[in-house]
């Protein structure tokens, strides 16, 4: 009997933690029960990206798209959909004015994002090889062994004006170039899955969602650059994109695409996983190559470069999970066809992980040369709980903070380091007005310092002498001097800093005191903290009039510091306030004054 | 992966232990592929069994703590038979994780990164996830809490205790 029906259940780790995997066992029972073994097919595919309104259940074929699913609602869908071909209309998308939106498409969300990196995350089945191959895996490995010469593998990446992902935005087929160019016995490639940037999850998404496509995409590398031996080096904190990729290369070596012999094409090419231990640091190329070599991730001066001599001493290029997910297709569909997307300078798609203040969190999928603005308001639905929108952080802890103003520009790489950020890794924070400025620099400067792994002076004592002075403004001991001494400070780090992440890691102060600098001059001048997170310089009080005495707020004031008789106004005692706010989220009555 | 296998004496390696090192030895660069495996064993990298395996590699116990302490993913202490980590990630710091912490110390009486005194509970704070769309997040072995308020945390601990 022939497949009906598809039901793909997200198994990206949003939704897994959300009880995907209970769905996703519930419908099998459920179509086993209806006896429509045979005719659906249960599958758990890659990240949708909604994260938002995970778990996520889409029926093919008619693109019904069912969100914050529970294991309950399996036997529903089962019954009313799949047997009686009614869409259960409660879990399909409501959009901003209620209108039920039936399939993918109505869902503002995804109308402005074009698919290239995560064509197959939530289409096919992660674990299953074939599933790949049939939306065109593997063509363009056999197109490159077949019918090009490396140079033409590399002259079709050139042509396409892909540029690397991970943040600096360095031409791919420059890098091959240098490294095919090196004389050398031995040559490898390395993808970078050490994604430590906080609050971004695309390179998760897409080795849990279409390992194939990376390891496609290495072993042309590898065929283009001269290497037969690639590594990827990836985050321990990453069980599931490990286990995926596990899985996969098993199922590529036992069908002679992976290994001795390709395809019977005479080329040799194998992968091996390297784990990550938690160090931002390995991030920076020449310490994910001192980590591979089993030593401590610390980074080495640049020139000799890796493409001339890093693992080992030998020729080694390295790429991020990204920047490869885009090579299968560009050898597929052509350079040309890649190159017709995008700006001038910077082509093709950018994965971004949207998350913050925004009604739509979750990873979206962009042309470059997409506005900020498009992103927020389009994709990501706006701001949470309709506050005023503050800021976008881009870039994590080595980018920048963008204010209002900077909402309509093109995203390029050009563009933004322009304006004082850079596009980093795809890390896209929305801040609001109740967020502090002040604050969330600290939070970032706090990690630069925590990961700085102490070699050179400007990072290890410039970092922690910057993240000292924030310190001091966040508890209203700041002065007018430290904004200047923070300027000279960040000045010297991005001059004379080893490694990329001593150089950027000024970066979120120098951009906020450059756009937000009336934040610091509050913080600094008035003592005061217009959003209320700097706890030193906010104090909570009970305005008398307001206050019917209902005793909520002291029930839930963790230290009991809240006193007052039943139905009269009551008193905080000053000297035990924590400062945890739990009395303003408590009281109905906007009767606690923050100040 | 840092759930903690078998509970017993750091001394005894396990022979499947034994046989993951022998097979990765002699590979160039695996020394952090077998602390890897070696804390999957413990639950955290004991000193005894950090000795056993300098004498395993013939390699110096310096240099084998200069990798272990240089990377937060390993660590020298055991912690809590139940070990929460609190993602403090960008999407989780902003959405409240820090009230996540100090609840936590609250209805633990420990601090970051110590063990509650019945070896039940330990939790540290620990870099992104990856579930921005749950933030706040913790994870404790396989289970992971979205979407998090300090309210709901006693009935995590308790659901975690009875496990």
């Amino acid at each position: 009997m022939a497949l009906n029906n598809f039901c793909l259940v997200c198994g990206g780790t949003g939704c897994e933690s959300s009880k995907a995997d209970d769905i996703f066992k519930n419908l099998r029972t459920a179509v086993e029960a209806h006896g429509l073994t045979g005719q659906v097919q249960v599958v758990k595919t890659g990240c949708f990206g909604f994260c938002e309104k995970g778990p996520i259940v889409k029926i093919l074929p008619d693109e019904s798209f069912y969100v914050e699913v529970k294991p309950e609602d399996a036997e529903k869908i089962v019954a009313e959909h799949l047997v009686k071909g009614r869409p259960v209309k409660e879990l399909l998308y409501k959009t901003a004015d209620q209108v039920t939106a039936k399939t993918e498409e109505d869902i503002q969300f995804y109308q402005k994002q074009i698919r290239i990196v995560l064509r197959n995350c939530g289409i096919i089945n992660p674990e299953d090889v074939q599933e790949y191959i049939a939306r065109d895996g593997y063509l363009g490995l056999e197109k490159v062994l077949f019918e090009m010469t490396p140079q033409q593998v590399i002259d079709e990446v050139k042509k396409s004006g892909l540029r690397g992902r991970g943040g600096a935005g360095y031409p791919t087929w420059l890098k091959w170039t240098n490294t095919s160019k090196t004389p050398a016995d031995q040559r490898y490639v390395i993808c970078n899955a050490d994604e430590g940037d906080p609050g971004a999850y695309m390179d998760r998404s897409t080795l849990e969602g279409d390992p194939h496509s990376v390891l496609e995409a290495m072993t042309i590398a590898g065929y283009a650059q001269g290497a037969t031996k690639g590594f990827i080096y990836i985050r321990a904190e990453y069980p599931l994109a490990i286990h995926r990729l596990e899985v996969a290369m098993k199922q590529s070596r036992e069908m002679g695409l992976m290994g001795k012999n390709i395809l019977g094409s005479g080329f040799d090419f194998d992968i091996e996983i390297r784990l990550g231990a938690g160090a931002f640091v390995c991030g920076e190329e020449t310490a994910l190559i001192q980590s591979i070599e089993g030593k401590r991730g610390m980074p080495v001066p640049k020139p000799p470069f890796p493409s001339v001599s890093g693992l080992w001493g030998k020729p080694t290029s390295i790429n991020n999970v990204e920047t490869y997910a885009n090579i299968p297709v560009i050898i597929t569909k052509g350079g040309d066809w890649f190159a017709s997307i995008g700006t001038a300078t910077s082509k093709g798609t950018k994965v971004f992980a949207l998350t913050g203040a925004i009604n739509n969190s979750g990873l979206v999928e962009v042309p470059m040369g997409t506005t900020l603005r498009e992103i927020v308001y389009d994709i990501g639905g706006g701001i949470k709980g309709g506050k005023a929108f503050k800021a976008v952080q881009s870039g994590g802890p080595s980018g920048g903070v963008l204010p209002a103003a900077s909402l309509d520009t093109p995203i390029d790489y050009e563009s933004l380091t322009k304006i004082g950020s850079m596009m980093g890794s795809g890390g896209l924070i929305v801040l609001c007005e109740s967020d502090c400025i002040v604050d969330v620099v600290k939070f970032y400067l706090d990690f630069s310092v925590e990961e700085s792994c102490g070699k050179c002076a400007p990072c290890r004592i410039g970092g922690r002498k910057l993240l000292n002075i924030l310190d001091k403004i966040t508890k209203g001991k700041g002065t007018l001097e430290d904004l200047a001494t923070m300027e000279q400070i960040g000045f010297a780090m991005q001059r004379a800093s080893l490694c990329m992440l001593g150089g950027t890691t000024p970066n979120p102060i120098l951009s906020t005191i450059k756009f937000f600098r009336e934040e610091y001059l509050e913080h600094i001048e008035q003592k005061k903290c217009r959003a209320g997170k700097c706890k030193d310089l906010v104090t909570y009080t009970v305005i008398a009039d307001k206050c019917i005495g209902c005793t909520v707020c002291a029930r839930k004031c963790p230290v009991n510091c809240i006193s007052g008789e039943r139905k009269a106004p009551h008193v905080i005692d000053q000297s035990k306030c924590i400062k945890c706010g739990a009395c303003f989220d408590a009281c109905k009555f906007g009767a606690i004054l923050v100040s | 992966m840092s759930v903690i296998t078998k509970d017993k004496t750091a001394t005894e390696f396990s022979s499947t232990l034994v046989q993951f090192i022998e097979e990765w030895k002699d590979k160039p660069g695996s020394l952090i592929m077998i602390l890897h495996r070696l804390q999957q064993e413990f639950g955290f990298l004991p000193r005894p069994a950090i000795i056993q395996l300098s004498q395993m590699l013939q390699l110096p116990l310096a240099k084998i703590y200069g990798v272990v302490t240089f990377y937060h993913y390993f660590k020298l202490t055991k912690p809590g038979r139940n070990n929460i980590q609190v993602c403090m990630g960008t999407a989780c710091y902003l959405k409240g994780g820090e009230d996540i912490i100090h609840e936590l110390e609250n209805l633990l009486g420990i601090h970051l990164n110590q063990v509650s005194d019945d070896g039940e509970f330990s939790f540290e704070s620990v870099r992104c996830v990856g579930c921005c769309g749950l933030a706040p997040v913790a994870v404790c072995g396989t289970e992971v809490f979205g979407k998090l308020v300090p309210d709901k945390l006693p009935e995590v601990l308790a659901k975690l205790k009875s496990n």
